[in-house]
Protein backbone atom coordinates (compact mmCIF):
# COMPACT_ATOMS: atom_id res chain seq x y z
CA UNK A 1 0.00 0.00 0.00
CA UNK A 2 2.78 2.45 0.98
CA UNK A 3 6.29 1.87 -0.31
CA UNK A 4 8.89 4.06 1.34
CA UNK A 5 11.87 3.63 -0.99
CA UNK A 6 15.13 4.90 0.44
CA UNK A 7 13.65 8.15 1.70
CA UNK A 8 16.24 10.49 3.24
CA UNK A 9 15.98 14.11 4.32
CA UNK A 10 18.65 16.70 4.98
CA UNK A 11 17.62 20.17 6.13
CA UNK A 12 19.85 22.92 4.77
CA UNK A 13 21.71 24.80 7.48
CA UNK A 14 20.54 28.31 8.20
CA UNK A 15 23.07 31.07 7.46
CA UNK A 16 26.32 29.19 7.14
CA UNK A 17 25.52 26.58 9.75
CA UNK A 18 26.05 22.98 8.74
CA UNK A 19 22.99 21.16 7.33
CA UNK A 20 20.96 18.79 9.55
CA UNK A 21 20.68 15.19 8.47
CA UNK A 22 17.26 14.24 9.87
CA UNK A 23 16.72 10.91 8.11
CA UNK A 24 19.11 8.34 6.71
CA UNK A 25 17.62 6.39 3.79
CA UNK A 26 14.56 4.57 5.14
CA UNK A 27 13.06 1.56 3.42
CA UNK A 28 9.67 0.43 4.62
CA UNK A 29 6.75 -1.34 3.06
CA UNK A 30 3.32 -1.03 4.63
CA UNK A 31 0.68 -3.55 3.60
CA UNK A 32 -2.97 -2.68 3.11
CA UNK A 33 -4.96 -2.75 6.37
CA UNK A 34 -1.78 -2.80 8.41
CA UNK A 35 -1.40 -0.73 11.58
CA UNK A 36 2.28 0.19 11.73
CA UNK A 37 3.61 2.09 14.71
CA UNK A 38 6.86 4.00 14.36
CA UNK A 39 8.75 4.23 17.63
CA UNK A 40 11.81 6.40 18.16
CA UNK A 41 13.46 8.88 20.50
CA UNK A 42 12.68 12.57 20.25
CA UNK A 43 14.25 14.30 17.26
CA UNK A 44 14.95 11.12 15.30
CA UNK A 45 12.95 12.22 12.27
CA UNK A 46 9.59 10.51 12.91
CA UNK A 47 7.58 13.60 12.09
CA UNK A 48 9.79 14.28 9.09
CA UNK A 49 9.16 10.78 7.70
CA UNK A 50 5.41 11.07 8.23
CA UNK A 51 5.31 14.52 6.63
CA UNK A 52 7.09 13.16 3.58
CA UNK A 53 4.50 10.38 3.27
CA UNK A 54 1.77 13.03 3.65
CA UNK A 55 3.41 15.08 0.90
CA UNK A 56 3.93 18.07 3.19
CA UNK A 57 7.71 17.78 3.00
CA UNK A 58 9.98 16.60 0.20
CA UNK A 59 12.54 13.82 0.46
CA UNK A 60 16.06 14.80 -0.57
CA UNK A 61 16.61 11.21 -1.71
CA UNK A 62 14.25 8.36 -2.56
CA UNK A 63 10.51 8.49 -2.89
CA UNK A 64 7.22 7.32 -1.42
CA UNK A 65 5.06 5.23 -3.71
CA UNK A 66 1.32 4.63 -3.38
CA UNK A 67 -0.89 2.40 -5.57
CA UNK A 68 -1.84 5.59 -7.40
CA UNK A 69 1.81 6.50 -8.08
CA UNK A 70 4.63 8.39 -6.37
CA UNK A 71 3.71 11.03 -3.79
CA UNK A 72 4.14 14.55 -5.16
CA UNK A 73 2.07 16.51 -2.66
CA UNK A 74 -0.62 16.28 -0.02
CA UNK A 75 -3.99 14.81 -0.93
CA UNK A 76 -7.24 13.58 0.58
CA UNK A 77 -6.16 9.97 0.07
CA UNK A 78 -3.81 10.38 3.07
CA UNK A 79 -5.54 11.79 6.12
CA UNK A 80 -3.33 13.22 8.81
CA UNK A 81 -3.67 13.93 12.53
CA UNK A 82 -0.97 16.27 13.79
CA UNK A 83 1.14 16.41 16.92
CA UNK A 84 -0.22 19.92 17.64
CA UNK A 85 -3.90 20.85 17.79
CA UNK A 86 -4.87 21.84 14.26
CA UNK A 87 -8.64 22.19 14.31
CA UNK A 88 -9.84 25.30 12.52
CA UNK A 89 -10.73 27.55 15.47
CA UNK A 90 -13.42 29.49 13.56
CA UNK A 91 -15.38 26.34 12.69
CA UNK A 92 -17.57 24.28 14.99
CA UNK A 93 -16.89 20.62 15.65
CA UNK A 94 -19.37 19.61 12.93
CA UNK A 95 -17.95 22.10 10.44
CA UNK A 96 -14.42 20.93 11.16
CA UNK A 97 -15.38 17.34 10.47
CA UNK A 98 -17.15 18.40 7.28
CA UNK A 99 -14.17 20.44 6.01
CA UNK A 100 -12.89 17.86 3.53
CA UNK A 101 -16.41 16.89 2.46
CA UNK A 102 -17.22 20.49 1.56
CA UNK A 103 -14.01 20.68 -0.42
CA UNK A 104 -15.32 17.67 -2.40
CA UNK A 105 -18.59 19.60 -2.95
CA UNK A 106 -20.62 16.86 -1.35
CA UNK A 107 -24.32 17.76 -1.01
CA UNK A 108 -25.37 19.05 2.38
CA UNK A 109 -27.63 16.17 3.42
CA UNK A 110 -24.99 13.57 2.69
CA UNK A 111 -22.41 15.63 4.54
CA UNK A 112 -24.60 15.89 7.63
CA UNK A 113 -25.05 12.12 7.66
CA UNK A 114 -21.31 11.43 7.58
CA UNK A 115 -20.61 14.08 10.20
CA UNK A 116 -23.21 12.59 12.54
CA UNK A 117 -21.71 9.13 12.05
CA UNK A 118 -18.20 10.23 13.02
CA UNK A 119 -19.37 12.50 15.84
CA UNK A 120 -20.95 9.39 17.32
CA UNK A 121 -17.92 7.28 16.61
CA UNK A 122 -15.59 9.53 18.60
CA UNK A 123 -18.17 10.02 21.33
CA UNK A 124 -18.81 13.73 20.91
CA UNK A 125 -22.57 13.83 20.46
CA UNK A 126 -23.87 17.06 21.95
CA UNK A 127 -20.67 18.95 21.10
CA UNK A 128 -21.35 19.43 17.37
CA UNK A 129 -21.91 23.17 17.77
CA UNK A 130 -18.91 23.81 20.04
CA UNK A 131 -15.84 25.67 18.88
CA UNK A 132 -12.40 24.10 19.42
CA UNK A 133 -11.48 26.48 22.23
CA UNK A 134 -14.43 25.11 24.21
CA UNK A 135 -13.01 21.57 24.06
CA UNK A 136 -10.37 19.79 26.10
CA UNK A 137 -7.21 18.59 24.41
CA UNK A 138 -8.47 15.01 24.22
CA UNK A 139 -11.73 16.12 22.65
CA UNK A 140 -9.87 18.24 20.12
CA UNK A 141 -7.77 15.28 19.03
CA UNK A 142 -10.90 13.15 18.75
CA UNK A 143 -12.38 15.74 16.44
CA UNK A 144 -9.12 15.79 14.48
CA UNK A 145 -9.37 12.00 14.05
CA UNK A 146 -13.02 12.27 13.00
CA UNK A 147 -12.12 15.04 10.57
CA UNK A 148 -9.46 12.87 8.94
CA UNK A 149 -11.70 9.78 8.84
CA UNK A 150 -14.74 11.59 7.44
CA UNK A 151 -12.77 12.11 4.25
CA UNK A 152 -12.48 8.32 3.94
CA UNK A 153 -8.74 8.31 3.18
CA UNK A 154 -6.97 5.14 2.04
CA UNK A 155 -4.22 5.82 4.58
CA UNK A 156 -4.38 7.42 8.00
CA UNK A 157 -1.21 9.13 9.27
CA UNK A 158 -1.02 9.96 12.96
CA UNK A 159 1.86 11.94 14.45
CA UNK A 160 1.88 11.49 18.24
CA UNK A 161 -1.78 12.49 18.36
CA UNK A 162 -2.03 11.73 22.09
CA UNK A 163 1.39 13.06 23.02
CA UNK A 164 0.05 16.08 24.89
CA UNK A 165 -2.63 14.21 26.86
CA UNK A 166 -2.53 12.91 30.40
CA UNK A 167 -2.15 9.17 30.98
CA UNK A 168 -5.79 8.29 31.65
CA UNK A 169 -7.11 10.24 28.68
CA UNK A 170 -4.36 8.81 26.54
CA UNK A 171 -5.39 5.22 27.43
CA UNK A 172 -9.01 5.91 26.61
CA UNK A 173 -8.03 7.50 23.31
CA UNK A 174 -5.89 4.49 22.43
CA UNK A 175 -8.85 2.19 23.02
CA UNK A 176 -11.07 4.44 20.95
CA UNK A 177 -8.62 4.52 18.04
CA UNK A 178 -8.11 0.78 18.22
CA UNK A 179 -11.85 0.20 18.14
CA UNK A 180 -12.20 2.45 15.10
CA UNK A 181 -9.43 0.54 13.37
CA UNK A 182 -10.87 -2.85 14.27
CA UNK A 183 -14.15 -1.72 12.68
CA UNK A 184 -12.84 -0.77 9.26
CA UNK A 185 -9.13 -1.65 9.16
CA UNK A 186 -7.69 1.35 7.41
CA UNK A 187 -3.99 1.39 6.64
CA UNK A 188 -2.44 3.31 9.50
CA UNK A 189 1.00 4.80 10.11
CA UNK A 190 1.23 5.87 13.74
CA UNK A 191 4.20 7.77 15.15
CA UNK A 192 4.90 7.69 18.88
CA UNK A 193 7.67 7.67 21.44
CA UNK A 194 5.54 5.72 23.93
CA UNK A 195 6.46 2.04 23.98
CA UNK A 196 3.18 0.77 25.45
CA UNK A 197 1.24 2.76 22.90
CA UNK A 198 3.31 1.33 20.07
CA UNK A 199 2.62 -2.26 21.20
CA UNK A 200 -0.99 -1.84 22.20
CA UNK A 201 -2.06 -0.26 18.92
CA UNK A 202 0.21 -1.74 16.32
CA UNK A 203 0.19 -4.94 14.33
CA UNK A 204 3.81 -4.12 13.62
CA UNK A 205 6.29 -1.83 15.30
CA UNK A 206 9.17 -0.12 13.52
CA UNK A 207 11.91 1.15 15.84
CA UNK A 208 14.05 4.03 14.62
CA UNK A 209 17.55 4.99 15.66
CA UNK A 210 18.51 8.33 17.17
CA UNK A 211 19.10 11.15 14.67
CA UNK A 212 19.78 10.71 11.87
CA UNK A 213 16.93 8.20 11.91
CA UNK A 214 17.12 4.80 10.30
CA UNK A 215 14.99 1.69 10.75
CA UNK A 216 16.64 -0.19 13.59
CA UNK A 217 14.17 -3.02 14.11
CA UNK A 218 10.90 -4.13 12.61
CA UNK A 219 8.93 -6.19 15.10
CA UNK A 220 5.59 -7.90 14.38
CA UNK A 221 3.11 -7.54 17.23
CA UNK A 222 1.20 -10.80 17.14
CA UNK A 223 -1.32 -9.92 19.83
CA UNK A 224 -4.87 -10.94 18.89
CA UNK A 225 -7.71 -8.49 18.22
CA UNK A 226 -9.94 -7.19 19.69
CA UNK A 227 -7.50 -5.87 22.27
CA UNK A 228 -8.67 -4.58 25.61
CA UNK A 229 -6.76 -2.39 28.04
CA UNK A 230 -6.20 -5.44 30.28
CA UNK A 231 -3.82 -6.68 27.62
CA UNK A 232 -1.29 -4.14 28.84
CA UNK A 233 -0.53 -6.30 31.85
CA UNK A 234 -0.51 -9.66 30.04
CA UNK A 235 2.79 -11.60 29.90
CA UNK A 236 3.05 -11.51 26.07
CA UNK A 237 2.65 -7.75 26.21
CA UNK A 238 5.29 -7.49 28.92
CA UNK A 239 7.74 -9.56 26.89
CA UNK A 240 7.34 -7.27 23.89
CA UNK A 241 7.63 -4.25 26.09
CA UNK A 242 10.87 -5.50 27.56
CA UNK A 243 12.32 -6.16 24.16
CA UNK A 244 11.33 -2.76 22.76
CA UNK A 245 12.53 -1.02 25.90
CA UNK A 246 16.00 -2.47 25.31
CA UNK A 247 15.97 -1.38 21.66
CA UNK A 248 14.80 2.14 22.35
CA UNK A 249 16.96 2.64 25.43
CA UNK A 250 20.19 2.37 23.46
CA UNK A 251 18.92 5.03 21.10
CA UNK A 252 17.66 7.32 23.82
CA UNK A 253 21.10 7.24 25.42
CA UNK A 254 22.64 8.26 22.09
CA UNK A 255 20.10 11.03 21.61
CA UNK A 256 20.46 12.48 25.11
CA UNK B 1 19.23 39.86 70.69
CA UNK B 2 16.11 38.14 71.84
CA UNK B 3 14.00 41.22 71.16
CA UNK B 4 15.36 41.49 67.67
CA UNK B 5 14.49 37.92 66.87
CA UNK B 6 10.99 38.40 68.25
CA UNK B 7 10.51 41.46 66.06
CA UNK B 8 11.73 39.60 63.02
CA UNK B 9 9.35 36.78 63.80
CA UNK B 10 6.45 39.18 64.17
CA UNK B 11 7.36 40.83 60.88
CA UNK B 12 7.32 37.47 59.19
CA UNK B 13 3.95 36.46 60.59
CA UNK B 14 2.36 39.77 59.58
CA UNK B 15 3.80 39.30 56.10
CA UNK B 16 2.16 35.90 56.00
CA UNK B 17 -1.22 37.18 57.07
CA UNK B 18 -0.95 40.29 54.87
CA UNK B 19 -3.46 39.14 52.20
CA UNK B 20 -6.31 39.38 54.72
CA UNK B 21 -5.28 42.76 56.13
CA UNK B 22 -7.45 45.72 55.00
CA UNK B 23 -4.52 47.50 53.34
CA UNK B 24 -4.12 44.60 50.96
CA UNK B 25 -7.15 45.41 48.76
CA UNK B 26 -5.05 47.88 46.81
CA UNK B 27 -2.09 45.51 46.74
CA UNK B 28 -4.27 42.76 45.33
CA UNK B 29 -5.81 45.02 42.70
CA UNK B 30 -2.34 46.09 41.60
CA UNK B 31 -1.04 42.58 40.90
CA UNK B 32 0.47 42.52 37.40
CA UNK B 33 -2.07 41.47 34.73
CA UNK B 34 -4.83 40.95 37.28
CA UNK B 35 -8.13 41.88 35.58
CA UNK B 36 -10.15 44.78 37.00
CA UNK B 37 -13.86 44.33 37.71
CA UNK B 38 -16.26 46.04 35.24
CA UNK B 39 -17.42 48.50 37.93
CA UNK B 40 -13.85 49.44 38.72
CA UNK B 41 -13.02 49.91 35.05
CA UNK B 42 -15.95 52.26 34.43
CA UNK B 43 -15.34 54.14 37.67
CA UNK B 44 -11.64 54.66 37.09
CA UNK B 45 -12.18 55.52 33.42
CA UNK B 46 -14.70 58.22 34.32
CA UNK B 47 -12.50 59.44 37.17
CA UNK B 48 -9.83 60.52 34.77
CA UNK B 49 -12.30 62.57 32.71
CA UNK B 50 -13.47 64.24 35.90
CA UNK B 51 -9.89 64.94 36.93
CA UNK B 52 -9.14 66.37 33.50
CA UNK B 53 -12.12 68.73 33.52
CA UNK B 54 -11.33 69.74 37.10
CA UNK B 55 -7.79 70.72 36.18
CA UNK B 56 -9.08 72.61 33.16
CA UNK B 57 -11.64 74.45 35.31
CA UNK B 58 -8.96 75.24 37.87
CA UNK B 59 -6.67 76.68 35.20
CA UNK B 60 -9.38 78.82 33.57
CA UNK B 61 -11.61 79.88 36.50
CA UNK B 62 -8.55 80.28 38.72
CA UNK B 63 -7.18 82.82 36.27
CA UNK B 64 -4.01 80.86 35.56
CA UNK B 65 -4.73 81.06 31.82
CA UNK B 66 -6.21 84.05 30.04
CA UNK B 67 -9.67 83.38 28.51
CA UNK B 68 -8.20 84.79 25.32
CA UNK B 69 -6.16 81.59 24.89
CA UNK B 70 -8.31 79.00 26.57
CA UNK B 71 -12.06 79.18 27.24
CA UNK B 72 -13.39 77.76 30.49
CA UNK B 73 -15.62 74.64 30.44
CA UNK B 74 -18.85 76.65 30.82
CA UNK B 75 -18.11 79.02 27.96
CA UNK B 76 -17.18 76.01 25.89
CA UNK B 77 -20.57 74.37 26.54
CA UNK B 78 -22.41 77.62 25.82
CA UNK B 79 -20.54 78.08 22.55
CA UNK B 80 -21.29 74.49 21.72
CA UNK B 81 -24.99 75.06 22.29
CA UNK B 82 -24.84 78.10 20.02
CA UNK B 83 -23.06 76.09 17.36
CA UNK B 84 -25.93 73.61 17.23
CA UNK B 85 -28.81 76.08 17.54
CA UNK B 86 -27.54 78.96 15.40
CA UNK B 87 -24.80 77.74 13.11
CA UNK B 88 -26.12 74.39 11.93
CA UNK B 89 -23.17 72.46 13.40
CA UNK B 90 -25.03 69.18 13.01
CA UNK B 91 -24.65 69.60 9.24
CA UNK B 92 -20.87 70.03 9.63
CA UNK B 93 -20.71 66.90 11.72
CA UNK B 94 -22.72 64.97 9.13
CA UNK B 95 -20.42 66.04 6.31
CA UNK B 96 -17.27 65.14 8.23
CA UNK B 97 -18.63 61.75 9.21
CA UNK B 98 -19.61 60.97 5.64
CA UNK B 99 -16.13 61.98 4.39
CA UNK B 100 -14.42 59.77 6.96
CA UNK B 101 -16.56 56.73 6.22
CA UNK B 102 -16.58 57.35 2.46
CA UNK B 103 -12.80 57.58 2.21
CA UNK B 104 -12.31 54.76 4.68
CA UNK B 105 -14.69 52.37 2.91
CA UNK B 106 -13.12 53.12 -0.48
CA UNK B 107 -9.67 52.44 0.98
CA UNK B 108 -10.90 49.21 2.60
CA UNK B 109 -12.50 47.97 -0.63
CA UNK B 110 -9.21 48.40 -2.47
CA UNK B 111 -6.77 47.52 0.29
CA UNK B 112 -8.26 44.42 1.92
CA UNK B 113 -8.35 42.29 -1.27
CA UNK B 114 -4.89 43.52 -2.28
CA UNK B 115 -3.54 42.78 1.19
CA UNK B 116 -5.01 39.27 1.08
CA UNK B 117 -3.45 38.65 -2.33
CA UNK B 118 -0.08 39.91 -1.08
CA UNK B 119 -0.22 37.84 2.07
CA UNK B 120 -1.23 34.67 0.24
CA UNK B 121 0.89 34.86 -2.90
CA UNK B 122 4.53 35.70 -2.30
CA UNK B 123 5.30 36.83 -5.89
CA UNK B 124 2.51 39.42 -5.59
CA UNK B 125 4.07 40.49 -2.32
CA UNK B 126 7.52 40.74 -3.88
CA UNK B 127 6.01 42.88 -6.65
CA UNK B 128 4.03 45.31 -4.49
CA UNK B 129 5.55 45.30 -1.03
CA UNK B 130 8.54 47.62 -1.67
CA UNK B 131 6.35 50.25 -3.31
CA UNK B 132 3.61 50.08 -0.70
CA UNK B 133 6.16 50.29 2.13
CA UNK B 134 7.54 53.42 0.48
CA UNK B 135 4.11 54.92 -0.17
CA UNK B 136 3.03 54.30 3.39
CA UNK B 137 5.51 56.88 4.62
CA UNK B 138 4.23 59.59 2.28
CA UNK B 139 2.24 61.86 4.57
CA UNK B 140 -1.33 62.11 3.34
CA UNK B 141 -1.53 65.74 4.40
CA UNK B 142 1.37 66.66 2.12
CA UNK B 143 -0.75 65.54 -0.81
CA UNK B 144 -3.46 68.08 -0.05
CA UNK B 145 -2.04 70.90 -2.20
CA UNK B 146 -1.54 68.48 -5.07
CA UNK B 147 -5.00 66.98 -4.65
CA UNK B 148 -6.57 70.45 -4.62
CA UNK B 149 -4.80 71.08 -7.92
CA UNK B 150 -6.11 67.83 -9.38
CA UNK B 151 -9.54 67.52 -7.87
CA UNK B 152 -10.42 71.01 -6.64
CA UNK B 153 -11.67 71.59 -3.13
CA UNK B 154 -14.76 69.43 -3.46
CA UNK B 155 -15.63 66.12 -1.86
CA UNK B 156 -13.39 64.10 -4.20
CA UNK B 157 -10.33 65.79 -2.75
CA UNK B 158 -11.39 65.11 0.85
CA UNK B 159 -12.11 61.46 0.13
CA UNK B 160 -8.77 61.11 -1.66
CA UNK B 161 -6.82 62.46 1.31
CA UNK B 162 -8.35 59.83 3.56
CA UNK B 163 -7.97 57.18 0.89
CA UNK B 164 -4.25 57.89 0.51
CA UNK B 165 -3.76 58.04 4.25
CA UNK B 166 -5.48 54.71 4.85
CA UNK B 167 -4.99 52.50 1.82
CA UNK B 168 -1.28 51.69 2.09
CA UNK B 169 -1.43 51.10 5.81
CA UNK B 170 -4.31 48.66 5.45
CA UNK B 171 -2.63 46.80 2.57
CA UNK B 172 0.57 46.19 4.52
CA UNK B 173 -1.07 45.21 7.78
CA UNK B 174 -3.59 42.87 6.11
CA UNK B 175 -0.78 41.23 4.13
CA UNK B 176 1.07 40.70 7.40
CA UNK B 177 -1.96 39.20 9.09
CA UNK B 178 -2.72 36.82 6.21
CA UNK B 179 0.94 35.87 5.79
CA UNK B 180 1.15 35.05 9.48
CA UNK B 181 -1.54 32.35 9.34
CA UNK B 182 -0.55 29.23 11.28
CA UNK B 183 1.26 26.93 8.86
CA UNK B 184 -0.10 23.79 10.51
CA UNK B 185 -3.69 24.88 9.77
CA UNK B 186 -2.76 25.34 6.11
CA UNK B 187 -1.12 21.92 6.06
CA UNK B 188 -4.13 20.33 7.73
CA UNK B 189 -6.35 21.81 5.02
CA UNK B 190 -4.13 20.38 2.28
CA UNK B 191 -4.25 16.89 3.82
CA UNK B 192 -8.04 17.22 3.80
CA UNK B 193 -7.95 17.74 0.06
CA UNK B 194 -8.18 21.53 -0.10
CA UNK B 195 -7.11 23.17 -3.36
CA UNK B 196 -4.87 26.27 -3.38
CA UNK B 197 -7.92 28.47 -3.87
CA UNK B 198 -9.70 26.57 -1.11
CA UNK B 199 -6.84 27.25 1.28
CA UNK B 200 -7.04 30.98 0.57
CA UNK B 201 -10.83 31.11 0.89
CA UNK B 202 -11.38 28.65 3.70
CA UNK B 203 -8.23 28.98 5.80
CA UNK B 204 -6.20 32.15 5.19
CA UNK B 205 -9.15 34.57 5.04
CA UNK B 206 -11.14 33.24 8.02
CA UNK B 207 -7.97 32.82 10.10
CA UNK B 208 -6.93 36.42 9.46
CA UNK B 209 -10.44 37.91 9.61
CA UNK B 210 -10.37 38.97 13.29
CA UNK B 211 -7.03 40.69 12.81
CA UNK B 212 -8.23 42.34 9.61
CA UNK B 213 -11.23 43.71 11.50
CA UNK B 214 -8.92 45.07 14.21
CA UNK B 215 -6.70 46.67 11.56
CA UNK B 216 -9.73 48.40 10.04
CA UNK B 217 -10.76 49.68 13.46
CA UNK B 218 -7.29 51.10 14.05
CA UNK B 219 -7.11 52.78 10.65
CA UNK B 220 -10.60 54.26 11.02
CA UNK B 221 -9.17 56.10 14.03
CA UNK B 222 -6.39 57.53 11.89
CA UNK B 223 -8.87 58.55 9.19
CA UNK B 224 -10.32 61.05 11.65
CA UNK B 225 -7.00 62.85 11.83
CA UNK B 226 -6.69 63.04 8.05
CA UNK B 227 -10.20 64.38 7.54
CA UNK B 228 -9.73 67.28 9.93
CA UNK B 229 -6.43 68.22 8.28
CA UNK B 230 -8.12 68.07 4.89
CA UNK B 231 -10.92 70.29 6.17
CA UNK B 232 -8.56 72.82 7.72
CA UNK B 233 -7.29 73.57 4.23
CA UNK B 234 -9.70 74.67 1.52
CA UNK B 235 -13.07 73.63 2.78
CA UNK B 236 -16.48 75.24 3.18
CA UNK B 237 -18.08 72.80 5.59
CA UNK B 238 -17.19 70.19 8.17
CA UNK B 239 -15.88 70.19 11.73
CA UNK B 240 -12.38 71.19 10.61
CA UNK B 241 -13.79 74.10 8.65
CA UNK B 242 -15.71 75.29 11.72
CA UNK B 243 -12.48 75.14 13.74
CA UNK B 244 -10.63 77.35 11.24
CA UNK B 245 -13.56 79.82 11.20
CA UNK B 246 -13.56 79.98 15.00
CA UNK B 247 -9.85 80.64 15.05
CA UNK B 248 -10.39 83.71 12.86
CA UNK B 249 -12.94 84.89 15.45
CA UNK B 250 -10.62 83.98 18.37
CA UNK B 251 -13.42 81.77 19.74
CA UNK B 252 -11.46 79.13 21.68
CA UNK B 253 -14.68 77.79 23.20
CA UNK B 254 -15.92 76.69 19.79
CA UNK B 255 -12.55 75.24 18.82
CA UNK B 256 -12.41 73.13 21.95
CA UNK B 257 -16.02 72.08 21.52
CA UNK B 258 -15.25 70.96 17.95
CA UNK B 259 -12.26 68.95 19.12
CA UNK B 260 -14.29 67.30 21.86
CA UNK B 261 -17.06 66.41 19.41
CA UNK B 262 -14.47 64.67 17.23
CA UNK B 263 -13.26 62.76 20.26
CA UNK B 264 -16.76 61.71 21.24
CA UNK B 265 -17.69 60.54 17.73
CA UNK B 266 -14.40 58.68 17.54
CA UNK B 267 -15.07 56.98 20.84
CA UNK B 268 -18.59 55.98 19.79
CA UNK B 269 -17.55 54.55 16.42
CA UNK B 270 -14.59 52.77 17.99
CA UNK B 271 -16.72 51.19 20.69
CA UNK B 272 -19.32 50.12 18.15
CA UNK B 273 -16.61 48.65 15.91
CA UNK B 274 -15.05 46.80 18.84
CA UNK B 275 -18.41 45.38 19.90
CA UNK B 276 -19.12 44.27 16.34
CA UNK B 277 -15.75 42.54 16.05
CA UNK B 278 -16.32 40.79 19.32
CA UNK B 279 -19.70 39.50 18.13
CA UNK B 280 -18.43 38.41 14.74
CA UNK B 281 -15.26 36.73 15.96
CA UNK B 282 -16.21 35.29 19.30
CA UNK B 283 -14.25 32.15 18.42
CA UNK B 284 -10.95 34.04 18.46
CA UNK B 285 -11.31 35.38 22.00
CA UNK B 286 -9.34 33.53 24.61
N1 LIG C 1 12.06 22.63 9.08
C1 LIG C 1 13.20 22.18 9.63
N2 LIG C 1 14.36 22.83 9.42
C2 LIG C 1 15.50 22.38 9.95
N3 LIG C 1 15.62 21.28 10.69
C3 LIG C 1 14.51 20.58 10.94
C4 LIG C 1 13.23 20.99 10.43
N4 LIG C 1 12.30 20.11 10.83
C5 LIG C 1 12.96 19.19 11.58
N5 LIG C 1 14.28 19.46 11.64
C6 LIG C 1 15.30 18.66 12.35
O1 LIG C 1 15.11 17.33 12.00
C7 LIG C 1 15.22 16.48 13.12
C8 LIG C 1 14.03 15.55 13.18
O2 LIG C 1 12.85 16.31 13.46
P1 LIG C 1 11.44 15.63 13.65
O3 LIG C 1 10.48 16.71 13.92
O4 LIG C 1 11.16 14.76 12.49
O5 LIG C 1 11.69 14.76 14.97
P2 LIG C 1 10.66 13.82 15.74
O6 LIG C 1 11.21 12.46 15.69
O7 LIG C 1 9.28 14.02 15.23
O8 LIG C 1 10.79 14.38 17.22
P3 LIG C 1 9.65 14.51 18.35
O9 LIG C 1 9.40 13.15 18.91
O10 LIG C 1 10.29 15.40 19.37
O11 LIG C 1 8.45 15.11 17.71
C9 LIG C 1 15.33 17.37 14.33
O12 LIG C 1 16.61 17.23 14.88
C10 LIG C 1 15.15 18.76 13.84
O13 LIG C 1 16.13 19.59 14.37
MG1 LIG D 1 7.53 14.93 15.94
Amino acid sequence: MIEIEGVARTFPGARGRSPTRALEPVRLSVARNDFVTILGPSGCGKSTLLRIVAGLDEATEGQVRLPSGPVTGPGPDRGMVFQSYTLFPWLTVAENIAFGLREKRMPKAERAEIVAFYVDKVGLRGFEGHHPRQLSGGMQQRVAIARALANDPAVLLLDEPFGALDNQTRSLMQELLLKIWEDDRKTVLFVTHDIEEAIFLGSRCVVMTARPGRVKADIPIGLPHPRLYKLKTAPEFMALKERLTEEIREEAIKAA
Amino acid sequence: MKARRARALRARTTAMTAPTAPRSALRRAMRPLRPASPAMRVGLGLAFFVLFVALWALATFGGLVSPFFLADPFTMLQEGWLLFTRFGFIGDIGITVWRVFGGFILAGLVAVPLGILMGAYKPVEAFLEPFVSFARYLPASAFIPLLILWAGIGETQKLLVIFIGAVFQIILMVAGAVGGTRRDLVEAAYTLGATDGGVVRRVLIPAAAPQIAEILRLVLGWAWTYVIVAELIGSSAGIGHMIVDSQALLNTGQIIFGIIVIGVIGLISDTAFKALNRRLFAWSLA
